[in-house]
Parts: structure tokens; C-alpha cells; sequence
């Protein structure tokens, strides 16, 4: 079986169908637009405050791009009955679910460069640690869209995936040190921090642009890279006691 | 039948509950290669829940299932590639057309460029589909949605199909015309295991017939031998204006070798092992004031063996075909 055309032809279809529709092609520049206006005018500071504020921004446009089409290209697509056409393809699961999420993580990947692009205007980025900033990138956007569909296939109905992902994501911008360092928030709610991947993005965001890091940065990536495959498997775990059930 | 015969879906005792419900008990069954075999039973009888679990979308509790002498009871991916699916709703894309979408169902059984689009083309042809191909599927009829599904559903030329409810719901040119298909697959080669809970088309179309009653498979045989024992009875039906609610009764009385059932709209039906004499019948009708005016000799129907073996009142079961829709036989 020659995999890649099966996956391809999935991630394609999503994009087709789903990714390069203009709401959301709107919905994926209006927001972090929306964001980074939002902060900048809530910090109160000067232009050079834009870079004080961009890792928060990049994370939450991939958080809220990501997790938001999960529940259209899955929850939505089982609901329908179209999934069920997948998961009859002689595919394995793994496969198709990296298929059904690849799409989510270049949407998301992609709306985070648009912050940076905006940013790129008014600040000098060139000292930015591009390095670390695009693999952090493609790691985040990779984490949110497996948060997305742990969501997405812990619930039947869209309706349900979007509460619940508000569920995860609003806290995330206030818990994982997107616009103020989590050592500022209260003792109790520390522990809650270190427990959300995107608090790790943020920190090697806030270190390639110049912020200063709290973290060792090796420790980042393998907490996103850990993050990553525990939310992946778990979405399999649950993929099949809940929709093969 | 066995001897001789090529074993594809094999399945010993397949069993499935949800919560409190045992959907299927105890299922075993087998289809040869080629055979077009029917699973007839009213809704909830656990037809669709014994294709999932033979598909791999739901998980038998016990059982073993092996398709084409692949063993799939605990790896349904295993024999993915050599079976079609037809699910009881249309489950294709809406946004994308016709053509598209059977590409796409192509391209997730890896089938390269070229051969996607020129066996779709073939289909769209095939169905009568070709001048809707550049249509979104959202903007279908009922009866061309259908018809494109089973066209995804055999776009990789599988040997095994799986049809659940093919003609449900859809009108009656359509259903006539997804009958002819279905006998073309089967005429050329593939084995099918259908799903309706339309006596008359399992009647049509299957050489073997499982009847299937609240998750039980409760008898297996071919239409043949199914329908054999009820030949040797004699049937009449008569028609009777001023009918009697009681008249059943009376003439059992009267005639106590013949077996009476009072049917809707003012219909007598009478049972015999040997041959009606109509006359005294006629006469006895007339003398309690009924007026016959049409009697007629009735050939014993798969019907009637459904009724007999399960039942189950076959006006239960048009009922069922009128709540989802028309598109009976």
C-alpha cells in the first residue's frame, strides 16, 4: 500500500474543503490580528512593547487556529457520517489521524507567522533566535492541534468541542505565561502551569525573541515533543473505545 | 450448501450489546465467493451493527469473524482492502462534486492519478451520474446520492461488498435501477451481502437469505427452501364486501380443515394442505350476508415465510418502509 497517497489525498481534501475556505482564511488573519492589537493597546507601552507581547500572540493565534478546525474536520466529519468512510479505508489509524491533522498544523503554523510578519514592521526581528522560533513554531502548532483532537473525539457534537476547547484555552492564556511570567501568578495556580504544553512554546518564544527564557531550552522541546505524542496516542486510545466501539 | 464452495465471510457467533440491549446474540453464518446473500430483518434487528463489527466500526463483544480467510476479529484492517462498503446513509462529502469525491474515495485505497479519475469517469457513466459529476454532492436528489455512495463503495473494484440498505428511502425508479446494479455486480462475480428490510427485493435479488429478528439470526436457507414448504399449502384469498369482524371465526367453525385470517380491507385469506372447494365456502359467505366478489388462488410469498418463521406482521414492515420514505420494490 503506497501510504503517502491516501495521506496526501486526506490533507489535500481538508485543505480544500475546509483550510482555504474564505471564513476561515479570515477567521486565521483576523484573529491574531485582533490579538495582537488587543495587547498592544492593553500594554500600554511603545512599539518596543510589541516584543514583549509576540510570543503570547503566536502562541494563542496557533492555540485558537488549531484547536478550532479540529472540531470541524473531525467532530463534525464523524457526526456526518464521512469519517466512518476513513476509518473503513484500508489505512491504519495513526495514519489517517496524522492525515485529518496535518492540515490543522500548517493552518496553524501559518497563522502564527502572521503575527511575526505584522511585528516584522514595526521592530528589528533580526536578532531573533530563528532557530529556535520556527522548530518552537511547528512544535506548538503540533501540540494545540492533538489538544484539538483529544477534544475533537472526546465529544459527539461541534457544539460540545467548541465549549470544551474553551474549556482548555482560555485559561492557557492566562496560566502559561503568554503576556506575564507565571512566577507573578498566585503560588497555587504555579503547578497548573507546568502542566500546559503551551507554557513551554511561550518560553522558548519569549527566549529567541530576546525576552529571556525561564526555562533550559532542551527541556522545552522534549516537554512539547512529549506533549505532543501523549495527546496524540491518547486521541487514538479514545478514537477507538469511543467510534469503534 | 458448503461443498465445493468458497468460504469469503465467515462468522461464528458474532455478539454485540449496548447497555442493556443485545443488538446481536450469537450470529454465525457464512457467504461463498460469488453468492449474493441477504440479511432481512425489521429496523433495530441488528443488521447494521452485524456489518459494522464485519467492517471493522464496531468491536464484537465474542465471536470470530475471518473474510476471504483472513482472520479480522481482532484486526478488521486486515481484509480492509478487499471489501466495499455501502452504509444505510449517503456519507460522502457535500462539498465536493460527484467526480471529487469518488477520487478521493479512489485515492484512500491508494489507487494512483490516472486510474482514480478513469474508473470514476466509468462509474459516473455506469450510474447515469455523468452529467451531475461536476456538481457538489450537497445538491444530489436522494436517489442520485445513493447511487453515487455504492459508486465509492466499489471504486476499488472490491470482491467482497457490503450493501446496508441500499434502496431505503430513495423513489421507486431509483431503487429499480440500484436493483439492476447490484444483480450486475453480482453477475459479475462479486460476492454481496445485503441488508433490507424489503421482503420483495431480498426475494429478487438473493440466492440465500438469513432472517434476522431482535439480534437472533432465526433461519438461514436459500429463497428456494425457504418459500418449498409453503407451496404445499393451497392459498385463496377472497374478497368480501359487508364483511363481518366475526365471519374468521365462524367459517373456522364451519369448516374446521381450513385455516381462516381476516385481512385489511374486507380480504378473507384461507389456508389448506389440500385443494379449496370453493363453493360451500362461497355459499356460506353469502348465507351471512357477506357478497363475495373476487376469489383468487395465491401463490405462497417469502413473505409468508417471514410471517410464519418470525412473526412478524409484514404490514409491521411496510410500515417501516413508508416511516423512512418509500422506495419499496
Amino acid at each position: 500500500m503506497k501510504w503517502w497517497i491516501p495521506f496526501w489525498n486526506i490533507l489535500v481534501k481538508d485543505m480544500r474543503a475546509y483550510y482555504l475556505k474564505p471564513p476561515n482564511i479570515s477567521w486565521g488573519l483576523i484573529f491574531p490580528l485582533a490579538w495582537t492589537g488587543m495587547f498592544f493597546v492593553r500594554s500600554g507601552g511603545g512599539l518596543e512593547s510589541i516584543l514583549s507581547i509576540l510570543p503570547g500572540v503566536v502562541v494563542v493565534s496557533i492555540l485558537f487556529g488549531t484547536t478550532s478546525m479540529l472540531s470541524v474536520t473531525v467532530t463534525f466529519e464523524k457526526k456526518g457520517g464521512s469519517f466512518d468512510r476513513l476509518l473503513l479505508a484500508p489505512i491504519p489509524l495513526k495514519l489517517l489521524m496524522l492525515a485529518k491533522t496535518s492540515g490543522a498544523i500548517l493552518f496553524g503554523a501559518a497563522n502564527a507567522l502572521i503575527p511575526i510578519i505584522l511585528a516584522a514592521f514595526w521592530v528589528d526581528l533580526s536578532q531573533a533566535a530563528w532557530s529556535a522560533v520556527l522548530p518552537a513554531i511547528f512544535l506548538l502548532a503540533v501540540t494545540s492541534t492533538f489538544l484539538g483532537l483529544f477534544i475533537a473525539v472526546s465529544v459527539s457534537e461541534v457544539f460540545e468541542a467548541q465549549t470544551f476547547s474553551n474549556f482548555f484555552r482560555f485559561p492557557m492564556i492566562f496560566l502559561c505565561g503568554l503576556f506575564f511570567p507565571i512566577e507573578r501568578l498566585p503560588v497555587f495556580l504555579r503547578p497548573l502551569s507546568y502542566v500546559l504544553p503551551p507554557t513551554y512554546g511561550a518560553d522558548i518564544l519569549h527566549g529567541a525573541f530576546n525576552v529571556g527564557n525561564a526555562m533550559p531550552l532542551p527541556m522545552d522541546f522534549a516537554l512539547l515533543i512529549l506533549f505532543s505524542i501523549g495527546l496524540f496516542l491518547v486521541s487514538l486510545r479514545n478514537i477507538r473505545r469511543r467510534w469503534i466501539a | 450448501m458448503g461443498d465445493g464452495l468458497v468460504s469469503t465471510i465467515a462468522v461464528d457467533g458474532l455478539a454485540k450489546r449496548f447497555g442493556d440491549v443485545q443488538a446481536v446474540a450469537d450470529a454465525s453464518f457464512e457467504v461463498f465467493e460469488g453468492e449474493l446473500f441477504g440479511f432481512l430483518g425489521p429496523n433495530g434487528a441488528g443488521k447494521t451493527t452485524t456489518i459494522n463489527m464485519l467492517t471493522g466500526l464496531a468491536r464484537p463483544d465474542a465471536g470470530k469473524v475471518r473474510i476471504a480467510g483472513i482472520d479480522c476479529t481482532g484486526n478488521p484492517k486486515a481484509a480492509q482492502h478487499l471489501t466495499g462498503v455501502v452504509p444505510d446513509e449517503s456519507n460522502l462529502y457535500p462539498e465536493l462534486t460527484g467526480f471529487d469525491n469518488l477520487c478521493f474515495c479512489a485515492a484512500l485505497y491508494a489507487m494512483k492519478k490516472r486510474e482514480r479519475t478513469t474508473r470514476a469517469q466509468e462509474l459516473l457513466e455506469m450510474f447515469g451520474l455523468a452529467e451531475a459529476a461536476n456538481r457538489k454532492f450537497a445538491g444530489y436528489s436522494k436517489g442520485m446520492k445513493r447511487k453515487l455512495t455504492i459508486a465509492a463503495g466499489i471504486i476499488h473494484n472490491p470482491p467482497i461488498l457490503f450493501l446496508d440498505e441500499p434502496t431505503t428511502g430513495i423513489d421507486v425508479a431509483s431503487a429499480r435501477q440500484i436493483r439492476q446494479l447490484i444483480a450486475g455486480l453480482h453477475g459479475a462475480g462479486t460476492t454481496i451481502l445485503l441488508t433490507t428490510h424489503y421482503i420483495e427485493e431480498a426475494e429478487r435479488l438473493c440466492g440465500r437469505i438469513a432472517f434476522i429478528v431482535q439480534g437472533r439470526i432465526v433461519r438461514i436457507d436459500t429463497v428456494g427452501n425457504l418459500v418449498q414448504p409453503m407451496q404445499e399449502k393451497h392459498v385463496m384469498q377472497f374478497a368480501v364486501s359487508n364483511r363481518d369482524n366475526a365471519l374468521p371465526g365462524k367459517l373456522a367453525e364451519a369448516f374446521p380443515s381450513l385455516t381462516f385470517q381476516g385481512l385489511v380491507g374486507g380480504l378473507i385469506r384461507v389456508e389448506a394442505r389440500e385443494t379449496i372447494n370453493i363453493g360451500p365456502l362461497v355459499r356460506f359467505l353469502e348465507d351471512e350476508g357477506a357478497q363475495v366478489r373476487e376469489a383468487r388462488r395465491m401463490q405462497p410469498s417469502l413473505e409468508d415465510v417471514f410471517v410464519q418463521i418470525t412473526g412478524i406482521e409484514a404490514g409491521a414492515m411496510r410500515k417501516e418502509k413508508e416511516k423512512k420514505g418509500g422506495g419499496g420494490p
